[in-house]
Formats: C-alpha cells, structure tokens, sequence
C-alpha cells in the first residue's frame, strides 16, 4: 500500500510540467505542422487543431473527391470494460447496446435523470465486455456515479489514444494500398483490427462527412508512423491532411450535430431553459423504450405523453446562397421561431442550407411560412435580408459510396 | 453654525459611496472620518518609506461597475487589473495551482484525480447558477415582508419570480446552498482533499465558522458573485493597493462639491423627539445635519453613538445579537526582494496568484478550533497575494508588498484582551508557516505590519474586527440584514440612516449597500436618483 501511495504521489509530481505546454500538441502534431502551411490553429478541448492547413476549400473537396486526413486525437474517449459494461451502458445510453454486436460501432447520446442530452457520441464495442466511448464532453464523474452496482471498469484514455479520420472517395484505395486487407468486406459501422507496428490499429467504418470514410484509432507511441503508412499509400489516391473547416462543412450537409453548438449540453447550459431532450435535437429515434430502464426513460417517455416537448431541430433550405449562420427563424416574417445554429451554402447540393432549433408549434405544428433574417457583414455594412426558408429532411447530402460494399475505389 | 443636508459617520467605501449619490443629487453632504485618512478598510497606507500596503482588504471583485461608472471612478483614478492563478502548497512538498486557462486547470485537477478534474465544469456550472440568481439582488433594496407597502410586495414577488425561473430541482438546489456547510456541499463534487481545500477557502474567509458549519456555502457564493470587466467570479488588484478604491471615491465627492473632515470621531449621534439633528464630535464639536448616515457597522452605531434609551427594546435587542465575531486577522509585509517558492516550478505564474498552505478541510476544521477555544489558530491559514508583481505602484521595483490574510484570529485571547506580546507571537506564527515553505523569507522581511482584531478595531471601527461587519449567513441576510424590520437602511429614528456592510448585501468593497442606501434616502426625500443607473442586466 505504501508503495503504492508513493508511485502515485511520483506521478503526480511527474505531472507538474503541463503547464509549460499549455496548448498541448496531438500525437500528430509533428506531421501537421510541417504541412501547415497557414499557421491556422484554434483550441480543440485542450489540444492544438488545425482550422485549416493550406486552403479550406480545397480541403473541403479532398473529402468530397479523394482522401482527406482529420486529426480526432482530440476527442474525448472513454474505455469501458467489465462483465456487466453491456448492461451498464444499456442503462446509461439510449440505444439498445445487446443489439450492438462486437466490432460494431453505434452512433448514441445518454441523458440525465431529466432526460436532458448530456452529450452524444459513437460507441465502439471492441469485445464482448469491452467498449470504447467517444464524445465532445467530458463526463467522468457521471460515467463513475452511473456505475453504481454495475461491475464495470471505467477508464479515461484520451491522451493515450491517437485518433485519425480517413474519409472520402478514395479513403478505401489509400487503406488498401496501405496493406489493410480485407477492408473490402467492411460493412458501415463494422470494425475490424490490423497489426501496425508491433502493435494494433483499430480501423472502423465511420466519420463525420456523410462520405465513404474510416476512423483509426493506435496508441500514442505508434501514431506518426500510421499517419506516415496513410501518407505513402495516400499519395497516389490524392490524399490530404484538412482542417476542422472543411470537416464541418460536410458534416452539415451530412446533417450531423455538434454538442455545444447546434445544441447545448445539460451539463454546461447555466440557463434553465437551454437543456434539450432527445426529441427536441433530432435524436428521437435514438430512444429505444422497449429495452430495459435507461436513464432520462422516463422523463422523455412522460415528456412524449403529455406532449410537452418545447423544441425542435429542423433542416432548413434558405433561398439564395447567403449562409444564414445564427440566423433568427421567423413565421410569416414575424413571429420569432427560433435560430440557426449551423448554416453553409453546400458545395455539393448547390443549396444553401442550414440546421435550425425551433420553438413548437414551430417546426412541428407550423412547418409553413418560415423565414431567416440574415444579417450579412458586406465591408462594414449589413445587408439585411429576409428569406424563405423551407423544412427539409436531413441528411442534405446522401452519398451512394458511403455504405456502398465493397467499396469503391474513387 | 453650518448645517449640512446630510452627514455621513464614516469615509469607508460605502460612506463615500453614500456622499457621492447624494453630493450629486443636489445635497450639501459632510463625511466625517475618525482617522486623519480616509478609506476605513480599503486604503492604501505608506507604513515604511517606499512601499504601499493594501493594509486590510486587498483584492477587489465585488466592487460594482454600475458605481465605477456612475461616480467616474476612472476617471479619478481607479483601474481594477485582473490576476491570474494561485497555488495550494502541500506538505508533501508538491502544491495545486490554479490557472486561468480552463484545460490547463483541469490538467492541474487530474494530477491528484481525473474524476475531480472533470468534475469541476459541473460544480461551477452549479456556482455560476446559483451567483446568476444572487447577483440581480445586490443591487435592489431586500423587501420587508414587515411593510406590506406595494413596493414591498412587487419587491417579494420579484425574489419569487426569480426563484420561479429555476426549475424545481434548481429551487432544492438553492435552499441546500444557502444552508449547508462548504465541506459538505464540496464532498459532493470532489473526492481530493486538497481540491476541496482550495475550493473551501471562499467559503470561510472572514467568518467566525469552520468549514465544516453549517452556513459557508453561501459565503463561498458570496465571493464568486463579483466580476472584472464582465468575468463573473474573477478577482482583480486595485491599482495602487485597495486604497485606491477609497481614494477614487473621496476625489469624485470632493469633485462634485462634498467636504471630508478628517481626524474627526463622532462621539454621539444627536436626536430630538425621534429624529436625528446632527452630531458631536471627540472634541466637542457639535455638526448639525438634517439627516445622519452611519458607515459604522450597526453595533457601533446603536450600541455606541446612539442612546439606547432613544431606541426599542426589541431593536437594541436584535443588535447586541446581531453576529459580528472577530475571526481574521492581517499581517501585511515589505519584502527587500522577491521571495522564492521552491516547490514552484521556475518561471510559475502560480507566484502572481492567491497562494496557501492550507491542504486539507480538515486542518482548516482544527484551526477553527482553536477560535472557539479564544486562541489564534496555530496552523492558521493564509490567504497570501504578492501583488507587486502585476502593480508596480506600490513599491520600487525588485521590491515587493505581500499581503496575508489570516485565519483564525480572535477577537480576545482567552477571554482577556489582546496584549502586544500575543500580536507578536501571532505574526510568528504566520512568518514560521511561509518560511517553512520559503527558505530564506525572514531575511527579506524589511518591515510588518500585524493586524489581530484588536489593531482592525481600534483603527477602522469595525466591532470585534469581524470584517463583514456582520457574518455573512442566511440568518443575516436579506430583510434579516441586519434587523428584521430595519432591512431597508432606515433605523427606528427618523432621519438615521445605515450605509455599511451590515445592511444587504452586506460585506466586502462592494459599495451596493452605500448606493442602496442613498437611493432609500433619495426616495424619502422625494428626489429622482437620476444619477444613479440600474444594475447592470443578468442575461
């Protein structure tokens, strides 16, 4: 015990330094810098992540065209094991994790007792009793207290695990030729695992852009020479590194959210009225009241009954090609109906569309008649303008090759 | 013989806050200070030639800006500056800071639990939650439930109308946070004892509580309610020491017209037929004014100046047992050279921060111990600040001015009254804990300045030294502040008014008792309070 007591007193001190790097640097730091060209970082949770490293645009049809490489080291990741880590995030997320196969990844999101959305992620089950969490937020202490009375092990593992997104048409080619094989037979949401260095990559078939695309995920120490495998394989297949711009340029035409930004988490949001539940951020069909007891159950199910849901996430298509970014939402140009939380004009629809909380009845009784007004900055001018704005479903970009298998190979 | 519109007892903060309103609203308005300064407990004083010393309080967040703005503070040369960090030291030779950079502050929490470090978003999520609910109301005068005049209960409605805006479980939130102990109410967030050391501090500081009483949780809120330039929670230096705050002020009175009289102590209050004419002076002087505000906290004011036998039963009553317990004391020193921190890394901003040896509740709970035995606590702890470091005002440079705030310090040793001895060996105490953690700091002393409750209240008037002129907890709060019935600065005799932190808000270089005092006393005299503008929005 005093051994013990005294390693974990070292670390501790061992630790101490952090604050000279107060922006720390992702395992693939190294790479990115050399190929940034712009010098464009911003804070990603703590991390230094590229907004862009040569050009936006052209980032952006690197993951429309060929291949782009995106940096989720980042992203908050949990590792949950034990002989009851089924049940235990049976219990604590929405969907039903017995249906969740091994080696299979589920988009999910998990609530307070309130209902109210603490965050949304993808779970990963690497093994029958072994998963991995990854989301925007942290929540340790709520994934520590939600254990109670479950035999489960619970395990921060950010730092530890480098994460890279492969996506876009070519993403399949550059895996192949990076000598992954087998990636053929990888249906959307499958994992599969390679040997890598004396180690192992966890490949699976997921991302962020609506594209054909994969996540790889490799402890620390063999990070740079897995981006250096995608690197060589990559450069006949047109591959490039991107920044979070481009990526979320396609995620919105994917119609995918961002906790924080399209709505707020229950754990962040200081005013009363600002929590969201499932139904309201377009996660409903997340809820699965057939299984068992989940929590937020029966908030949300009461919530449904007693219809006294408050909000809604639309898509919206705006007229013209003004990105209508944090927007108002009007009904019969009027009545305030709510805001856009994310809004591009979308390279590859040629639509100018947007994601939008709206206040019910508007969005859910009232889908006619809404209107944006945009207020757009014209060298040191608004140009004020009212548009149309009609309720579309999402996703606004639907790609053949992204669940095509075999894959394509461009 | 002259006659003044209004009097003030007092040039502390909210005195001059007081003159300022009411100099400007058209009165012909007299401070009169004790002490041949200004400032009361915000003052800047030049002990030793060649460093200033903020000699009792010494950061500044509560400070209202809508005053800052109203009274042209900056103008007359007020500048709060934000600082950043600080630093728990622990006695095992390693230390918490803190940082002003959110990852970098969480990193600092997972060095003794992850879980903690994440846990944090959370528990100030809950603070930030609970001070956007308190904050509207420092502003407002608190209703008197007493009154029932219409202004009274749109006064009510609007407590309840802000409470109402909480949801149910946020309501539960809100009595719990008001009532329960800061150990108590940490335990809920975090598991490291050091963490909750830190975080507990706010909750104890000038008052005659442990950690552990019921009750300091709300002192901690009542430390987080305060901003700089909008960053709700964030402590600032004054510019030139706290003095500054005090000096801002009496230059805009005087610019506007009042007149300061110091090194002049009132000794009586006068009254004729339930109402207030002026005052006596120490030395005789008898200045007569239509309306009498008193700075002084409300046992200094009803139990000395004014004659019990003018006053009901009840109210004297209500004020001898009004808690205003002496529990802090100060010990400010000049240093000859900046002093060093082994257990820092090098080149650390933790140093430009709050630091303190103080890494566990449970010391902290032992030191309270030994205040209620009447004893100075022999393993104090300290709130310590060098702020030299960001404000080259009050010293040369390389020199520096430490402030140390101390805790707990009784208002009398055992019973007996404080002896220069007991202040010497108070100061010891204090010196032997810093240079435990400092090599060589006894070397840099050049000069001290040592503060037990009995130099606080012999100086700045404040009874027993307590420095909130009155504890800070749910039983003194509010229409309870500091009397039930009395809440709204006005006392049973007609024309005497309450201006001092022992009327709400309550304490702390916040100056909202000195503007809601004078808007009270703007309101009985019929006159708009033009210059004066709302509280700035909560949104």
């Amino acid at each position: 015990m005093n051994a013990m007591t005294k390693s974990a007193a070292d670390l501790r001190r061992a630790a101490r330094d952090h604050i000279r790097v107060p922006r720390l640097e992702t395992p693939f730091h190294d790479r990115l810098m050399a190929i940034s060209e712009v010098n464009d970082w911003y804070n990603w949770a703590g991390y230094k992540a590229p907004h862009s490293l040569t050009d936006g645009e052209l980032e952006y049809f690197a993951i429309r065209s060929t291949a782009a490489l995106f940096d989720i080291s980042p992203m908050v990741k949990y590792r949950i094991t034990g002989p009851d880590a089924e049940r235990y995030l049976n219990r604590l997320t929405l969907r039903d994790v017995r249906k969740l196969g091994v080696n299979r990844v589920h988009y999910t999101a998990w609530c307070d007792d309130h209902g109210h959305v603490l965050d949304d992620g993808t779970l990963f089950r690497l093994g029958v009793e072994e998963f991995r969490l990854c989301c925007q937020e942290r929540h340790l202490p709520w994934l520590l207290d939600s254990a109670f009375g479950f035999i489960v092990d619970i395990r921060e593992e950010t730092e530890e695990i480098a994460g890279l997104a492969l996506q876009g048409p070519t993403s399949y080619a550059v895996l192949r030729d990076a000598g992954f094989a087998g990636m053929e037979r990888l249906k959307p949401f499958d994992i599969a695992t390679f040997p890598h260095e004396g180690g192992e990559v966890t490949i699976s078939r997921t991302g962020f852009t609506g594209d054909l695309g994969y996540e790889l995920f490799v402890p620390r120490a063999r990070a740079l020479s897995l981006w250096d495998r995608l690197w060589t394989a990559g450069a006949l297949h047109a591959i490039r590194a991107i920044g979070y711009g481009a990526l979320n340029q396609t995620r919105i035409e994917a119609g995918f959210i961002v906790a924080n930004a399209d709505f707020m988490t229950a754990e962040a949001a200081l005013r009363a009225d600002r929590v969201r539940m499932p139904d309201e951020i377009g996660l409903d069909w997340l809820v699965d009241p057939d299984k068992p007891n989940f929590n937020g159950r029966r908030a949300i199910l009461d919530a449904r009954r007693n219809q006294t849901l408050k909000h809604i996430l639309v898509g919206l298509e705006i007229e013209g090609n003004i990105s209508a970014e944090h927007a108002i939402v009007y009904h019969r140009q009027k009545h305030e109906a709510g805001l856009v939380t994310a809004a591009i004009w979308s390279p590859t629809a040629k639509r100018n569309i947007a994601i939008a909380s709206l206040e019910r009845p508007y969005g859910s009784k009232f889908t006619n008649d809404l209107w944006v007004e945009i207020y757009a900055m014209r060298e040191l001018k608004y140009q004020k303008m009212m548009k149309r704005a009609k309720i579309v479903p999402r996703p606004f970009v639907k790609l053949a090759r992204r669940t095509a298998t075999p894959p394509g190979l461009k | 013989m002259q006659k003044y519109d209004a009097l003030i007892v007092g040039g502390g903060h909210n005195g001059l806050v007081t003159a300022c309103y009411l100099q400007r609203a058209g009165l012909n308005v007299l401070v009169v200070e004790k002490n041949g300064w200004v400032g009361g407990a915000a003052t800047s004083r030049e002990l030793t030639p060649g460093f200033l010393y903020s000699n009792c309080s010494y950061v500044c967040s509560l400070f209202r800006p809508e005053i800052m703005r109203d009274l042209e503070l900056p103008k007359h040369g007020l500048q709060v500056i934000s600082y950043e960090g600080g630093a728990v030291f622990t006695r095992d030779g390693d230390y918490l800071a803190s940082y002003r950079d959110h990852d970098s502050h969480r990193r600092e929490f997972a060095r003794y639990s992850k879980r903690d470090a994440e846990a944090y978003e959370r528990y100030a999520r809950d603070v930030t939650r609970q001070c956007r609910f308190i904050q509207p109301l420092l502003m407002r005068t608190a209703p008197d439930p007493f009154g029932f005049r219409p202004r009274d209960i749109s006064e009510l409605l609007y407590l309840a109308k802000k409470f109402g805006e909480f949801s149910p479980h946020e309501m539960a939130e809100t009595l719990r946070f008001w009532t329960m102990s800061i150990s108590d109410f940490l335990d809920e967030y975090f598991e490291t004892d050091v963490i909750k050391a830190y975080l507990a501090l706010s909750g104890i500081i000038g008052t005659a509580l442990g950690p552990m009483s019921p009750g300091t949780a709300y002192v901690l809120l009542h430390h987080y309610m305060g901003e700089v330039d909008g960053s709700v929670g964030a402590w600032g230096y004054a510019r030139g020491g706290m003095g500054a705050v005090t000096q801002a002020l009496s230059r805009s009175f005087q610019a506007s017209g009042g007149t300061i009289r110091t090194d002049a102590e009132v000794s009586k209050i006068l009254t004729r037929g339930g109402r207030t004419t002026g005052v006596v002076l120490a030395n005789g002087d008898e200045v007569r004014a239509d309306l009498v505000v008193s700075n002084a906290d409300v046992k200094r004011t009803f139990l000395k100046l004014v004659e019990e036998t003018d006053l009901p039963g009840d109210f004297v009553h209500r004020v001898k047992h009004f808690k205003m317990r002496g529990s802090s004391g100060k010990v400010n020193i000049a240093l000859d050279s900046l002093p060093e921190f082994p257990a820092l890394p090098e080149g650390s901003n933790c140093i430009r921060g709050d630091m303190h040896f103080t890494d566990s509740i449970e010391r902290m709970e032992r030191g309270y111990d030994d205040w209620k035995a009447g004893r100075w606590s022999a393993d104090p702890f300290l709130d310590m600040m060098i702020p030299t470091l960001l404000d080259p005002t009050m010293t040369s440079p390389g020199k520096h001015f430490m402030s140390c705030f101390v805790q707990y310090c009784p208002p009398k040793v055992e019973g007996r009254d404080w002896t220069d001895a007991d202040r010497d060996a108070f100061a010891e105490t204090v010196i032997s804990q810093i240079a435990d953690y400092s090599p060589g700091f006894r070397d840099r002393i050049v000069h001290m300045e040592v503060r037990t409750p009995r130099e606080i209240e012999a100086e700045v008037g404040l009874t027993e030294g307590n420095i909130f002129q009155g504890e800070l907890t749910f039983d003194q709060l509010l229409f309870n502040r500091p009397v039930p019935g009395y809440a709204q600065y006005r006392s049973p005799i007609h024309g005497l008014y309450m201006c001092g932190s022992s009327t709400h808000p309550g304490g702390g270089v916040m100056g909202a008792p000195g503007r809601n005092a004078a808007a009270e006393i703007l309101r009985d005299l019929k006159r708009s309070p033009e210059q004066m503008s709302k509280a700035h929005d909560v949104i």
